[in-house]
């Protein structure tokens, strides 16, 4: 059971009141790209045994995307943040090193 | 229209170890738009008899009104259900230079009120909701989930709740606080506190 805070109504509530999005941050191919970086944009997706970021929505409250950091070893959320951003905040990035020394997900660490 | 209106389940009731009762047609205006908005804030005072934009996750009431939060970017307008079209038609054209949105969706929705000492616990029985006396007061209107569907909930005085769901659900809403208050199915989780 994951317990999720929403960055928008800071509401902390447990997982059923959200409703997971898949993965974040993923960067849209669209007309005019080459064929595989659309294949990978719609296909190709992480599966980490740790540190991973995810999108949710708290579809039961105030309906809002944003976005969450956790670990899929431990099921540990390191932090939730707005969805107006393409990349993990810093603050939570460095949170997360002191917990996961050396983690690293797509370009990120 | 309005002398033909009726409520999702026509006043259905219920005494369990808390009182049940559907509300009955409630005046219900969504208004969506900038928060910030001097204009926004104006509009809303005006048309909600004074009250005003409620902080996240409360609500304000003030006469027959009352405003809650729904999200960063949407308020629900309650008044009597026969002033909810001319009072939607003020706050458009009050808000009419701005970026907001404002619709009576009165009959979009089902109100109860749950009125006896146990109603934190019928409440706690069906949502992922601390509803300790301490975690949950009045003035604070939470947006969840109930059993199966979506809910909101919030304190009409120091044991009472009103709980409003989508209309479609009505009857299942009832159902299921009929059926967390039924009769020998106290805990008294909340009795000591």
């Amino acid at each position: 059971m994951l317990i999720l805070e929403c960055p928008y109504c800071g509401v902390t509530g447990e997982e059923t009141e959200f409703h997971g999005g898949g993965e974040a941050h993923i960067k849209r191919f669209g007309p005019g790209s080459s064929d595989d970086d659309f294949h990978d944009y719609l296909f190709t997706r992480e599966n980490p045994f740790g540190v991973h970021f995810e999108r949710w929505r708290h579809v039961s409250g105030c309906g809002k995307w944003f976005h969450a950091a956790r670990c899929t070893k431990t099921l540990e959320v390191f932090g939730t943040y707005s969805a107006q951003t393409t990349e993990p905040p810093s603050d939570l990035r460095a949170a997360i090193s002191d917990k996961r020394p050396g983690w690293t997900w797509r370009e990120f660490s | 229209m309005s002398d033909h209106v009726t409520s999702a389940l026509a006043g259905a009731a219920f005494d369990g170890f808390v009182q049940l009762r559907e509300a009955g047609a409630c005046g219900m205006i969504t208004l969506r738009g900038d928060f910030s908005s001097a204009v926004f804030q104006k509009a809303v005072g005006e048309v909600a008899e004074g009250a005003g934009v409620p902080k996240t996750r409360q609500i304000t009431t003030a006469g027959d009104s009352a405003v809650a939060w729904m999200s960063p970017d949407e308020l629900l307008i309650m008044c009597p259900h026969a002033e909810a079209p001319a009072r939607a038609a003020a706050l458009a054209q009050a808000l009419s230079g701005e970026h907001a949105l404002a619709v009576n969706v009165s009959d979009a929705r089902a109100v109860f009120d749950l009125t006896g000492a146990g109603s934190r616990e019928v409440l706690a029985k069906l949502c992922p909701v601390d509803f300790a006396p301490g975690a949950f007061k009045q003035g604070e209107i939470r947006r969840t989930r109930m059993a199966q569907v979506a809910a909101a909930v919030w304190m009409t005085g120091p044991d009472s709740f009103r709980v409003v769901c989508f209309r479609s659900v009505a009857a299942y809403v009832f159902g299921l606080l009929q059926a967390s208050a039924q009769p020998g199915s106290e805990v008294g989780v909340f009795a000591d506190t």
